[in-house]
């Protein structure tokens, strides 16, 4: 019970307290505007450059920009907290990781649903996109899905503000990769190759390939394999996350340095 | 008047020291652009290889506002932390021959990204840069990168009343990017984001480099560009004078 407590109000509590985010002043123009201008940016180079319908651009920015409240959300969720010098009270209790952690994970996964879903109908309705009825539960999993993953991505660089004090450049960067590996922009077909393999084990990947392939007329059966592939991704990355951060929690104890980064 | 040009040229190099020394401006100034730019080499070696060039050149000014933007916005949030606010505004100099080469500086940090842009574009895309007019180039890259540091001085002003600031300069990043035909020809665009576009100097500072580098006629494109940056430093003065009788007369400098 005190697990569940800690994961649901635990986790609402710290991302209310660690960001203003909710201050329209920032909300807005991070998370409703600059969404729409991302898509619009991609739509006009990709009528420009004559490649791939807008569409394709429309999905492939909504989802991606998922990775700003996901992967910047959570690794502020470690940063945050030393910033506020409440870092090593955090990590001196007895409470358990799992839920401390992946409670703060909850908001930031709906946070970011809400984030792509608004992208999506916002930026496809400016540029005149139409995409069947019947598609729109199913891209609603995988967008949902794909937040997850990103969290999970999130959690890993959240890790490393454990050892790195700009973390600010760090999730800047990741959102970059996210932008030029995952096929959000470019079909994966014109990377290169070894580009596209790493693709493959990053979060936006599969999820905006479904979406896209949702949106095209694919039944929700045909694309299971790739929401569930990225439900995979996330799952890793939130693993890799946690084992860092319970890893440098430790080395942090031993070696006095968790202030120090 | 020499008081003046060295008070301007002073913060100029004292702000470019302290921003290379800044890894989310200086480094991240850098890589930041250099991934949206890769995605558009990619997005037209795919679709319209003849225009790289173009995409090139467009995408390495993208930096130089990239590095203005949202640090021209928070430039005064900045010194409210630093706590250098109150000392700057009671200065006997004019606060905005403060603030003007701060935004300046801003601006020419985004050189790196320019130059590391073209590299790039050079190296994994094979572009090759030729430019027709090396005189008139040299002259329109730092025109470009002055007016939008005038641009961003008229940001850092206007947002003043704003403790998130850097989040209004954030908005306008990919709406410059998007408008100032840095990566899409304006032909493009609607009738009516014609006229934005116009009264945006990074507009005539894209079209003369690119003038000046396939040869054309750069020079009236750079007098709009230098004339429009003169503007926004005119219109930012007396925004400054406005903001600080204000702030004087109810004491809401500080913002606290």
């Amino acid at each position: 019970m005190s697990s569940a407590r800690l994961f649901f109000v635990g986790g609402l509590l710290s991302y209310r307290a660690l960001f203003g985010w909710l201050s329209p002043w920032i909300l807005i123009p991070t998370y409703v505007v600059a969404p729409i201008f991302q898509i619009l940016l991609f739509v006009y180079i990709g009528r420009s450059a004559g490649v791939q319908s807008d569409e394709f651009y429309v999905i492939g920015n909504a989802l991606q920009y998922a990775a700003i409240p996901c992967v910047f959300a959570m690794t502020n969720t470690i940063a945050g907290e030393r910033d506020q010098n409440t870092l090593g009270a955090v990590l001196a209790t007895p409470a358990k990781r799992i839920p401390l952690f992946l409670g703060r994970s909850l908001p930031v996964i709906v946070n970011g649903f809400f984030v792509a879903s608004f992208a999506f109908i916002v930026g496809g309705a400016l540029v005149g996109i139409s995409v069947p009825g019947s598609a729109v539960p199913g891209i609603a999993l995988v967008i949902l899905v794909t937040a997850f993953a990103c969290t999970g991505l999130g959690l890993t660089t959240a890790a490393v503000g454990l050892l790195a004090r700009d973390t600010a450049t760090l999730a800047n960067i990741v959102f970059g990769i996210l932008l030029v590996f995952t096929g959000a922009n470019v079909a994966l077909s014109d990377l290169p190759g070894w580009m596209s393999t790493i693709a493959q084990g990053l979060p936006l990947t599969h999820g905006i390939e479904a979406a896209r392939r949702l949106a095209d007329g694919a039944s929700f059966a045909s694309v299971g394999g790739l929401i569930a592939a990225e439900a995979l991704v996330g799952l890793l990355w939130g693993l890799v996350g946690y084992s860092t951060i319970r890893v440098l929690e430790w080395q942090s104890r031993i070696h006095a340095t968790l202030e120090r980064a | 008047m020499r008081r003046t040009a060295r008070l301007l040229g002073m913060g100029w190099l004292f702000h470019v020291k302290m921003l290379t020394r800044s890894s989310f401006n200086g480094v991240l100034g850098i890589v930041y652009p250099l991934f949206f730019a890769t995605v558009a080499f990619f997005m037209y070696r795919a679709g319209s290889p003849d225009a790289l060039f173009y995409a090139s050149l467009g995408a390495s000014v993208m930096g130089v506002w990239a590095a203005t933007s949202t640090a021209a916005g928070a430039a005064l949030q900045r010194e409210r932390w630093h706590g250098t606010l109150e000392l700057l505004v009671a200065a006997p100099a004019h606060f905005a021959l403060v603030l003007l080469p701060v935004t300046i500086a801003m601006a020419t940090i985004g050189l790196y990204s320019m130059v590391s842009t073209l590299v790039w574009g050079r190296l994994l895309f094979g572009i090759h840069i030729h430019v027709e007019h090396w005189l008139l180039f040299c002259l329109s890259v730092p025109a470009t990168v002055v007016a939008i540091g005038m641009l961003g001085f008229l940001l850092a002003v206007s947002f003043v009343r704003y403790r998130t600031a850097w989040a209004l300069g954030n908005l306008l990043e990919y709406p410059v990017w998007l408008i100032c035909g840095f990566l899409v020809p304006l032909t493009f665009f609607p009738d009516w984001v014609r006229p934005i576009s116009w009264a945006l100097a990074p507009t005539w500072g894209m079209q003369a480099i690119r003038q000046s580098a396939q040869g054309g006629t750069p020079i009236p494109d750079l007098l709009v560009c230098v004339g429009l940056g003169l503007l926004y430093t005119t219109i930012g003065v007396v925004v400054v004078d406005r903001f600080l009788r204000a702030a004087r007369a109810r004491a809401v400098l500080s913002l606290t």
